[in-house]
């Protein structure tokens, strides 16, 4: 968002003039200098903030245009809520479905496919529920809702917990009972939930991985990445805020953003990242091949 | 920039799995944030408090007893409200509050105003009425009264101030929905306090360092209090 509005609001236009000057260090307002000084708002779901992803590649951005970016760490259905409020200028998230009804309302446009990872179903080692090694992801859960072994849910909205939702609906199991745990909670606190418990929980690669050394949890599903089943795949969006919708989006450098984040170099730094030698999430925004379906919501067509 | 200066050194004397910079940073956004709230309550509350403790009017009862209530707002509710108030969505939403400092600084103010009022207008009334009325017999005035009650208060009063502080610093609910918990990518907190760095922490099972960092808060506390309470000793001697 652009900061020099509040400025001009509280101290006046001097204020901005000051402002300006600062920004483009000294510059008399050249092309260049339109965007120098300003902050990109972005609204994120906590996996790619807790991971240190985001900290690890944003100083390339930062530096690139003379700007800052505030990355919110909210979870996806919050980030989303954010951003139709109008108080964040991009978004990066992982629930497709959330994502296409964010774009059907209007409040988000220019969608890419970012990058990718999977979920895998963890829990304790001792495994009670004997789901480990199953080729699939739904007769993992309903093993588990038979034997009412203790699961932990996020509950929170988030790109994880719909994606555990959209997996129950995929069982026909109604989760429910003592067993079932709705918390509440981001992603790291749900695996710590889990290790006290010696519950299930369905996490994402990344945040497992990053958090290993502080967990006693298993991974007992394999997603895609493993060679588990293709519904666990995690593909991560990003798309800005309209400015139809908002008119104090910033829009232009959201617009870079995406650019950069989508851009070779980016999405090379993102394949780089790595805790412990692993990798957490696999770039796919540069492919030779066309995916049109990553720009309009899923299942759209011009015929409808 | 004294206060900058200080927290700057403060992590010199602890080895923390921090970056450079990350600590004193988010001791800075805390202290200021809670500092200038509190400031702006205290200016707001005890000019109240000297008002109703001096004056009788209609309804107040009433006043008395929705103080008392606003001293039990759950943070979180006041963050959801000050969230209302400063998106972009909302009536304050053109001055671009929303993930600002300022915008943590209202939240905290309204948390910290209802202590600091109530248990000032405590320490007011609470002051025996023969100091009162020796004041009057004396042949003080109005205000002459107000000043000696005033300085049989202060202890109350600086007892009030430190509530709304420890209201203020110790609260995560309202700072991390109107603040965003945002640090720059070089580590810099630019709305991260102790507090939200805590929860941060502990959402990503990391404990130790959050008991770290809650050491580093009651250490904060504690430190404000002795220089608050110093000064009040000063003022005696004075």
């Amino acid at each position: 968002m652009q900061r020099r509005t509040f400025l001009a609001a509280t101290t006046g236009g001097v204020a901005t003039a000051l402002a300006g000057c600062l920004g483009a260090g000294g510059s008399d307002g050249g092309e260049g200098a339109a965007v120098i000084g300003e902050t990109l708002t972005l609204t994120t779901t906590t996996s790619t903030f807790d991971t240190g992803l985001l900290n690890a590649i944003h100083p390339d951005f930062e530096e690139m245009y003379g700007v800052s970016v505030d990355a919110v760490p909210q979870g996806t259905g919050a980030a989303l809520e954010t951003a139709r409020n109008g108080d964040s200028d991009v978004v990066m998230v992982h629930a497709r479905g959330l994502e296409d009804d964010f774009m059907r309302n209007g409040y988000g446009v220019n969608r890419r496919d970012l990058m990718f990872n999977d979920f895998v179903i963890v829990g304790p080692a001792d495994d009670p529920a004997d789901i480990e090694g199953m080729g699939s992801a739904t007769e993992a859960l309903t093993a588990i809702a038979d034997g009412e072994a203790t699961f932990v849910s996020r509950g929170d909205n988030s790109g994880t917990h719909t994606k555990e939702l959209n997996l129950w609906e995929e069982t026909g199991t109604e989760p429910g009972g003592g067993w079932y745990q709705e918390t509440g909670s981001g992603m790291g606190e749900a695996l710590n939930i889990a290790t006290q418990q010696g519950a299930y929980t369905l996490s994402d690669r990344g945040t497992f991985i990053s958090q290993r050394s502080e967990i006693d949890l298993v991974i007992l599903v394999q997603g895609p990445i493993e060679g588990g089943p293709a519904i666990l795949a995690n593909p991560y969006g990003v798309m800005a805020a309209n400015p139809g919708v908002h008119s104090n989006a910033n829009y232009d450098l959201a617009m870079a953003y995406i650019g950069w984040i989508t851009s070779p170099g980016a999405q090379e730094a993102i394949a780089n990242y790595r805790i412990n030698g692993e990798q957490l999430f696999f770039p796919e925004a540069v492919s030779e091949d066309p995916n049109f379906q990553q720009y309009v919501p899923e299942g759209w067509s011009s015929n409808e | 920039m004294l206060l900058e200066s200080v927290v700057q050194t403060v992590p010199a004397f602890l080895d923390l799995p921090f970056r450079d910079g990350y600590l004193p940073s988010i001791i800075y956004v805390s202290l200021y944030v809670s500092v200038t709230a509190v400031t702006l309550s205290t200016l707001f509350s005890i000019p109240v408090a000297i008002v109703m403790g001096f004056t009788d009017f209609p309804g107040k009862q009433f006043v008395k007893a929705v103080i008392n209530t606003g001293m039990g707002f759950p943070s979180v509710v006041v963050g959801l409200a000050v969230l209302f108030l400063v998106s972009n969505q909302g009536p304050l939403g053109e001055f671009e509050l929303i993930f600002t400092k300022q915008a943590m600084i209202m939240s905290q103010f309204v948390l910290a105003t209802p202590p600091i009022t109530a248990i000032s207008l405590a320490a007011i009334t609470g002051v025996d009425e023969n100091v009162r009325d020796a004041a009057h017999v004396l042949g003080g005035t109005r205000l002459d009264v107000a000043v000696v009650v005033l300085k049989e208060a202060r202890y109350g009063i600086a007892t009030a101030i430190l509530a709304g502080f420890g209201r203020a610093i110790s609260e995560v609910g309202s700072v991390l929905i109107v603040g965003g918990n945002i640090t720059s990518a070089d580590g810099i907190s630019k709305t991260r306090t102790l507090t939200t760095a805590i929860q941060l922490e502990a959402r990503q099972g990391q404990y130790e360092t959050a008991m770290i960092l809650g050491a580093v808060l009651v250490v904060l506390v504690l430190a404000v209090n002795i220089v608050v309470i110093r000064l009040g000793d000063q003022e005696v001697r004075l």
